[in-house]
C-alpha cells in the first residue's frame, strides 16, 4: 500500500497532482448521494404495494399480494401502501423517518426498450438520444472543485452511463488478481502514456485503487462480490458505504444491481423477484451501516428504467411497463412517508391499458435531491444537467429542514 | 517481423497472431484471411462429442416433474451439474478459440453468439450456451442470416433465456383451459436486438403481434412428446386468427406462420441496416463511417443475408485496414490473444475464471442485448488496472523459451511504437518483458 502511494507520487505527476488552485479554500463537502441503478426494470407494485387501492386485487390477479396484518401480509407503511415483506430491513428506516418509497415516477421515456430506457435514465435527456455523458457527471461539474480529488465513485467494473463524462471519476471492483508491482507499473504508464484512453484510465485506477486499499485493508474483501446475483450486491454496497465514510473520500456513488426484468415466475414471496428485493434491502442496510456517522448527510437513491405491467402476463410474470417506484432512504431524507400523486389502478386509469400511469417525473426528484443536498443551482439543473427540462420543476421538502 | 497489414488480420480480424502463423499472415493477409471462410468448417476438435443442449433442457424438465418441490430440485440441479457443465464448456470453448486455426471464423461466431445473446446470467440457461453456439451459430456463420435467426429463435436455450417456451397465445386452447397466457420478453427483443431494430419504428401493437405468432414454439414435454427438451411447436399453446406485424399481415397458419414473419424479418431493409451497423462497429470501428454501413447494408440486402459473402465484404472494405488499431480488445480477445502469443498452455478453468476477473465471464452478458462494443466500455479505471495485473499474473505462469522481443515481433511486429519496443527490450527479466508487452497500449488494441 505504502509502495503503491509513493509510486503516486512519482509517476504522471502532472494528472494525479492538484491543478492550479483557485483563489478560494477548497471546500470540504460532507453530503453524500448514492445512486443504485436497478437494471432490467423492478415491479414497483410488488416493492411499494398500493394494497389499499380498490382496483388492487382484481389488477394484480395471482400476483396480488396479502394486506397487512395476516400472516403473509405486506408491510404496512399507510393506508394505502406496504412494503414487500423481503424489503423488512427498510422497514426500520421508515420508521425512523429515513426512508421516502415514491410511487408512479417514470423518466420521460414511453417505450418500452430496456437499453433506450436506462440511457434516457443516465444521460438526463428528455427523450432517446445519443448522447455518451451522464447527468451526474454533469453534477460533478457544477460542484466546488477540491484539487484532483475525485469526488464521484462507479463501484464495479464498469464505468455506468451516468457517470461517464469529463470530470474523471474514481472506481472500485473486488480483483482477485494479484497486485502488480510498482516498477511494473511505473513502465506500464510511460508505454500508456500517449494513449487517449488507457493513460488517463491507468492513473484514476492507480489512485482509487491506493485510496481504497487504505479504506478497505483490502484483503478482507478480497474474493467477496466478484460474481452476480442478489447476494453480490451487498458486500459492493458496504464497499462504498466504507469508501464514502472516509474524510477523503469520494461523496457521489452509482451502484448497479442487475436482475429485475421478472417476465416468468415472478413469484410473490417466493419466486423470481423475492430474493432480489431481500438482497436489494440487505445491501441498502449494510450501505448505511458502512456510512456511520455521515449517514446523517446521505442521500441513497435506487430506481429503474422504468416499471412493468399491473396485470401478470401468461407466465406468472410481468412484461416491460412505464411508471415504477423508487426508494429514497438517508439520514438527510425526509422520510416516513410515500410521495406519490398515486393515479390508482382502475382500468381507466393506466397507461395504454396496460401500465401504472406517470405522475411524477424522475427529473423531478433528481432535481430536488440535488437542489436541497447538494446546492445545485437552478439554471444548471434546468438547462445543463438535465436539458429542456423546465416542465419538470424540482420536488420540494424531500429533505430535512 | 510482422508488417502492418499482417497484424491488422491477425488481430483486427482475428484473435491475435500465433507462433507459426506470421509467414502465412506476412505472405497475404487478405488471402489469409478469405482462407478461413469456407462453406462448411468442422467443429474444433476441442467441442467434437459434447453432449447437445436439449439434453440438459430435458435434464430441468426432469427436475420438475414433483411440482411440490420443483424449484429446490431444480436448484440442486444447476448447483451440482449445470454450473459445472457450463464451466467444463467454457474452458473446452477457450481451448479451442486459443487452438484456432481459422481465428477469423472464430471472432465471426462470437460476433453472432453476441448478437443473439442467451446469458448464464439466468442459471438455467448456462450448460446449454456451449451448445446453443455449437448448434445454432457455427453451421450459419458463413451461411444465410434467416437459418441463423431460426436456429437462434428455436433453440432451447435461447426458449428458455426469453421466455418463450411458456408463453401461451390467450385464445389457444391452452390459454382457454389453463388462463395463462402471453409473454412477450422474446418478442420484444427479437425485434429490438436480433432484427430490425429500434430505429425501425416498431409499436407495441407489433410486439404483441410478433409474440401472439411465435406462441407455440417451446419444447417437447416429457413423457407426451418424442424428444423432450428439444424444440417442438405445440399447436395446442398457438394464438389463432391473423395477425398484422410491421403493416404485413400474417394469416393463421400454425408454425409456418413464425417462419414467415422471421422471414419477413430477416429481409425488412432495416434489419439489414441494423446488422451492417454492428458489423461495421465490430470490425470497423467504433464510430463507422456511414458509407460503410451503407456499403454493408446494400450487400446485405443484394446477397438476401449470406453471412460468408458479409464477412468476405468486411476483408474488401479499405476503412477495415485504417490504422492506428482504434478498437479495444474485449476481455476475451485480449486473453485468447495473449494465450496465443506465448503459446502458454492453461490447463482447466483457469482462463474462464480470469475472464470472470476481467468483467467478460464467457456467455454472461448483462442483458439480452449481450456485451457492448465500443473503447469506452470495457476500459473503466478498475478495468485498466486490472488488464495490467492480469498481465503480470499470466506472465508469471508462462514457461518462455524465447525472448520477449522476439514475441513482440511475431505479434505486434511494425504495428508497435519504438518506445514500446525499447521498453520490453530493457525489461529486467523476461518474465517481466513478456508482461509488458501482453501489457501494452499496442496489445490491448486491435
Amino acid at each position: 500500500m505504502f509502495s503503491r502511494r509513493r509510486l503516486l507520487q512519482g509517476i504522471g505527476a502532472a494528472a494525479v497532482t492538484a491543478p492550479i488552485r483557485l483563489g478560494f479554500a477548497a471546500v470540504a463537502m460532507e453530503q453524500r448521494l448514492v445512486v443504485v441503478i436497478l437494471r432490467g426494470a423492478l415491479d414497483g407494485l410488488a416493492a411499494i404495494v398500493p394494497y389499499g387501492d380498490p382496483d388492487y386485487r382484481q389488477a394484480r390477479g395471482s400476483l396480488a399480494l396479502e394486506p397487512p396484518g395476516s400472516g403473509d401480509g405486506v408491510l404496512k407503511l399507510d393506508g394505502t401502501f406496504g412494503l414487500h415483506p423481503a424489503l423488512q430491513p427498510l422497514l426500520a428506516f421508515y420508521q425512523r423517518g429515513e426512508f421516502l418509497p415514491v410511487q408512479a415516477v417514470a423518466t420521460p421515456y414511453r417505450d418500452r426498450s430496456h437499453f433506450d430506457g436506462q440511457d434516457v435514465l443516465e444521460n438526463g435527456e428528455p427523450f432517446v438520444s445519443s448522447t455518451a455523458t451522464g447527468w451526474l457527471n454533469r453534477v460533478l461539474a457544477e460542484l466546488p472543485q477540491d484539487g484532483g480529488r475525485r469526488l464521484g465513485l462507479a463501484v464495479g467494473q464498469n464505468l455506468p452511463l451516468m457517470l461517464r463524462g469529463p470530470v474523471e471519476t474514481a472506481s472500485w471492483a473486488p480483483s482477485r488478481l494479484p497486485e502488480a508491482p510498482p516498477q511494473f507499473i511505473e513502465k506500464v504508464s510511460l508505454m500508456w502514456r500517449q494513449d487517449p484512453l488507457l493513460g488517463p484510465a491507468l492513473l484514476t485506477g492507480l489512485k482509487a485503487q491506493a485510496f481504497s486499499d487504505d479504506v478497505l485493508a483490502s484483503d478482507r474483501m478480497q474474493g467477496r462480490g466478484n460474481g452476480y446475483g442478489p447476494k453480490a450486491f451487498a458486500p459492493l454496497a458496504q464497499a462504498a458505504g466504507n469508501l464514502l465514510a472516509a474524510p477523503d473520500g469520494p461523496r457521489i456513488a452509482v451502484l448497479e444491481m442487475g436482475g429485475w426484468d421478472t417476465h416468468a415466475g415472478q413469484g410473490k414471496l417466493a419466486g423470481r423477484l423475492a430474493p432480489n428485493l431481500a438482497g436489494l434491502a440487505e445491501g441498502l442496510a449494510s450501505l448505511a451501516a458502512a456510512l456511520g456517522p455521515a449517514w446523517r448527510q446521505t442521500v441513497v437513491m435506487a430506481i429503474s428504467e422504468f416499471g412493468r405491467t399491473v396485470a401478470p402476463n401468461g407466465t406468472n410474470g410481468t412484461d416491460h411497463g412505464t411508471a415504477g417506484c423508487a426508494l429514497v432512504l438517508g439520514g438527510a431524507v425526509q422520510g416516513g412517508r410515500v410521495l406519490s400523486d398515486w393515479p390508482g389502478l382502475a382500468a381507466r386509469a393506466l397507461y395504454q391499458q396496460r401500465d401504472l400511469r406517470p405522475t411524477l417525473d424522475a427529473r423531478a426528484l433528481f432535481k430536488g435531491i440535488l437542489s436541497d443536498h447538494l446546492r445545485v443551482a437552478d439554471a444548471a439543473l434546468n438547462q445543463r444537467i438535465f436539458p429542456d427540462s423546465k416542465a419538470a420543476p424540482a420536488v420540494a421538502g424531500l429533505l430535512r429542514a | 517481423m510482422l508488417t502492418r497489414a499482417a497484424v491488422i488480420a491477425a488481430s483486427r480480424f482475428g484473435l491475435g497472431a500465433r507462433a507459426d502463423e506470421a509467414a502465412a499472415l506476412n505472405a497475404d493477409p487478405p488471402g489469409w484471411l478469405q482462407r478461413q471462410l469456407a462453406p462448411h468448417a468442422p467443429l474444433p476438435a476441442d467441442l467434437a462429442g459434447l453432449p447437445p443442449a436439449k439434453s440438459y433442457a430435458r435434464e430441468i424438465l426432469q427436475s420438475r416433474v414433483d411440482r411440490r418441490r420443483a424449484d429446490a430440485e431444480t436448484m440442486k440441479l444447476i448447483a451440482q451439474r449445470l454450473r459445472p457443465v457450463y464451466i467444463e464448456e467454457m474452458t473446452l470453448r477457450t481451448a479451442a478459440m486459443v487452438r484456432s486455426d481459422m481465428p477469423y471464423r472464430e471472432r465471426l461466431v462470437a460476433f453472432w453468439s453476441n448478437h443473439f445473446t442467451v446469458s448464464a446470467r439466468r442459471p438455467v440457461v448456462a450448460a446449454m450456451t456451449g451448445g446453443f453456439e455449437r448448434e445454432a451459430i457455427r453451421p450459419h456463420v458463413t451461411g444465410r442470416f434467416f437459418d441463423m435467426l431460426l436456429a437462434a429463435t428455436r433453440h432451447p436455450a435461447m426458449l428458455f433465456f426469453l421466455d418463450n417456451l411458456q408463453s401461451i397465445g390467450p385464445e389457444s386452447r391452452a390459454g382457454q383451459r389453463t388462463g395463462r397466457g402471453l409473454n412477450e420478453n422474446h418478442a420484444r427483443e427479437l425485434l429490438e436486438l436480433h432484427t430490425v431494430g429500434l430505429d425501425a419504428g416498431y409499436s407495441q401493437a407489433d410486439v404483441r403481434a410478433l409474440a401472439k405468432i411465435l406462441t407455440g414454439w417451446s419444447i417437447g414435454r416429457l413423457q407426451r412428446d418424442p424428444d423432450p427438451g428439444a424444440y417442438r411447436f405445440q399447436p395446442l399453446a398457438h394464438e389463432p386468427g391473423t395477425k398484422t406485424l410491421l403493416g404485413r399481415s400474417f394469416r393463421e397458419d400454425g408454425e409456418a406462420e413464425g417462419v414467415a414473419a422471421l422471414r419477413f424479418l430477416a429481409g425488412h431493409p432495416a434489419t439489414a441496416r441494423h446488422i451492417a451497423g454492428k458489423l461495421a462497429r465490430h470490425f470497423v470501428a467504433d464510430q463507422p463511417p456511414a458509407a460503410v454501413i451503407d456499403r454493408l447494408a446494400k450487400l446485405f440486402r443484394d446477397t438476401d443475408g449470406d453471412l460468408g459473402a458479409m464477412a468476405r465484404g468486411l476483408i474488401d472494405l479499405p476503412e477495415a485496414w485504417d490504422e492506428p488499431l482504434g478498437k479495444i480488445r474485449t476481455p476475451q480477445d485480449y486473453v485468447i490473444a495473449a494465450l496465443r502469443a506465448t503459446g502458454s498452455r492453461i490447463d482447466g478453468p483457469v482462463p474462464v475464471q480470469w475472464l470472470n476477473q476481467l468483467g467478460q465471464p464467457p456467455f454472461g452478458a448483462p442483458s439480452p442485448a449481450g456485451w457492448p462494443d465500443r473503447a469506452a466500455d470495457w476500459i473503466s479505471p478498475e478495468a485498466a488496472l486490472h488488464r495490467v495485473e492480469w498481465a503480470t499474473a499470466l506472465a508469471r505462469r508462462s514457461a518462455l523459451s524465447e525472448h520477449p522481443t522476439a514475441i513482440a515481433d511475431r505479434t505486434l511486429g511494425a504495428a508497435m511504437s519504438g518506445e514500446t519496443r525499447q521498453i520490453v527490450t530493457r525489461a529486467e527479466s523476461a518474465t517481466e518483458g513478456l508482461a509488458l508487452l501482453l501489457a501494452s497500449p499496442e496489445f490491448q488494441r486491435r
